[in-house]
């Protein structure tokens, strides 16, 4: 018998294997990240021009690939596959829930670090952004990490609504969670009120973690304390849910 | 012997829509148990709670000696998903050996692409096959983990005969092999194909559990239809019958048709339009039903 973990990882597999059946799919989710950034910020010479504004661009910038994969890949995928009758076959097989979810979260990981690739090149090539190498290693485990809590919010969206209304949920959450994370707009130009507002968020506290990081200015204490303490609550929200959800229901 | 499931005032409601009330129910091992009623009577809604897929709003459910919603107590339980259900990008052979992972003893793929026909279709993409061919992957992973009891929930809805029969040839080859299974339908030749013993459940309770052939004397009736009498009458020739009347049209549901025949003839009633056919699965259980309130 597998362990739990050897189980999820042989989810992951087919996951993954699915997933390249179809691979439009994935080149959405490859391609969209350097595609956002060669388009708002390349043209932007201020930023690439500077060493440490570039750094922090393209950092923003996988928080966000790392962000949308986590809220579209996990969060309506779980949606649509809830809503068919796979799922509840799976449910009826010994593996614990967290194998299926642990799964899809690790396949998630494996295409979001792929569409880092292609960013980061980007961002060598076009960009004045260099950083020390061991600062570029921390980067890009740091964002893997921080990418946690947006998994997260996936699988509740995903657990907690149909197929439909996952697709909305998740265009919102995304626009607020990457605007008010200082993803879009750097957090330097916020006003005050939003600059606190946005501290609370945990794409906010990603994002200085990972920028933080990769500037080698070291990892702020209050982003830290933030996200783990988000990675919690959002954790034990996402178990709970599981436990009480008995597959789709019709009234 | 220790049952592999058993049920005990087994109880779950949807709202106010009660779906099971307060079912006892043991299966043990080797036997083939069909659970037979009408569509809604609640065959569903048990195996739901068996696998662990709904909790019980009451009494409780055991398989294994343990609780269903642990995973630890499905090791040695087969379920089928929905033949429309399999994921259309992976080829067969390729869910074959994803759901044997999760067994610790998985039977052989070569065994169960043999007894199950799967030969052709293994290099191929779920999507890809025909109705027929999705519900025969779907009933073999049933026995993909070599089970100790498999639950097949409407296993051969909306195959051709021919299909049915290799269906039905390969679970009774897994069961003559020591596999207990438990087999829902609302359609009585499919229950007689597989099961020995046989629970008749309606409006979630347990109307009957006995053997097949007890069962199957039960449930066989006729209807007879005739014009030109009272109901009254025919009700005072035939007291078991369950006799209705549309339109001057009289409707008798009864055990024997012939004895009803002979006494409307020595009667001497003027009878006419005389039809004589079997009874419906879905007749047959409302005679139960009412003469069980």
């Amino acid at each position: 018998m597998m362990s739990t973990a050897q189980l999820a990882l042989v989810h992951t597999r087919y996951n993954l294997l699915e997933t390249a059946r179809v691979p439009i799919a994935v080149i959405g989710s490859l391609v969209f990240p350097t595609l956002a950034f060669c388009l708002f910020v390349l043209p932007q010479g201020v930023v690439t021009q500077d060493p440490e504004a570039a750094t922090a661009a393209v950092a923003s910038m996988t928080v966000f690939a790392f962000m949308s994969a986590g809220l579209f890949a996990i969060g309506i995928d779980l949606a649509e596959q809830r809503a068919k009758p796979w799922v509840p076959y799976m449910r009826t097989l010994p593996g614990k829930p967290s194998v299926r979810i642990g799964g899809l979260i690790l396949a998630t990981l494996v295409i979001a670090c792929l569409a880092m690739v292609p960013l980061l090149v980007v961002g060598a090539l076009f960009t004045s952004a260099d950083p020390a190498f061991s600062d570029l290693l921390a980067a890009v485990g740091l964002v893997v990490v921080t990418s946690v809590p947006p998994m997260l919010i996936g699988v509740i969206i995903g657990t907690a609504s149909g197929p439909k209304a996952a697709i909305a949920i998740t265009q919102v959450a995304m626009f607020l969670l990457a605007f008010g994370g200082g993803l879009f707009l750097p957090p330097p130009l916020f006003a005050p009120w939003l600059d606190a507002a946005s501290s609370v968020l945990p794409i906010r506290q990603a994002r200085e973690i990972v920028v933080g990081a990769a500037n080698g200015q070291g990892v702020p204490l209050w982003a830290v304390l933030g996200i783990v303490a988000w990675t919690a609550a959002l954790g034990a929200l996402a178990v709970w849910l599981h436990r009480r959800d008995e597959g789709r229901r019709y009234r | 012997m220790t049952a592999l499931m058993s049920t005990r005032r087994l109880t779950k409601t949807f709202g106010d829509v009660t779906a099971l009330a307060e079912v006892d129910l043991d299966i043990h091992a080797g036997e083939c148990v069909g659970l037979l009623g009408p569509n809604g009577a609640g065959k569903t809604t048990l195996l739901t709670m068996a696998q662990g897929l709904r909790r019980p709003t009451s009494g409780h459910v055991r398989l294994f000696g343990g609780d269903p919603l642990d995973a630890a107590s499905r090791t040695a339980l087969g379920s089928t998903p929905q033949a429309t259900a399999l994921p259309e990008a992976l080829r067969v052979g390729e869910v074959l050996d994803f759901i044997a992972a999760h067994y610790p003893t998985p039977a052989p793929r070569d065994s169960i692409v043999e007894e199950f026909d799967l030969g052709p279709l293994v290099s191929k993409q779920c999507g890809s096959l025909s109705g027929g061919q999705q519900r025969r992957v779907a009933v073999a992973l049933a026995f993909v983990g070599n089970p100790d009891l498999v639950l097949l929930d409407e296993p051969t809805t909306g195959l051709d005969v021919n299909a049915r029969r290799t269906l039905w040839d390969a679970v009774r080859a897994r069961h003559a092999a020591g596999c207990a299974v438990v087999v829902t339908s609302h359609h009585l030749e499919e229950i007689e194909q597989l099961a020995r013993r046989v629970v008749v459940i309606d409006h979630g309770r347990v109307r009957a559990d006995d053997t097949l052939a007890t069962i199957v004397s039960s449930v066989a009736r006729r209807r007879v239809t005739l014009t030109g009498v009272a109901p009254g009458q025919v009700r005072s020739l035939a007291p078991d019958a369950a006799v209705t009347s549309d339109d001057g049209v009289v409707e008798a549901v009864v055990e024997d048709a012939d004895s009803l025949v002979r006494s409307l003839v020595a009667a001497n009633l003027p009878f006419s339009n005389l039809e004589v056919r079997g009874a419906t699965l879905e007749e047959a259980f409302l005679t139960l039903t009412t003469e069980a309130a």
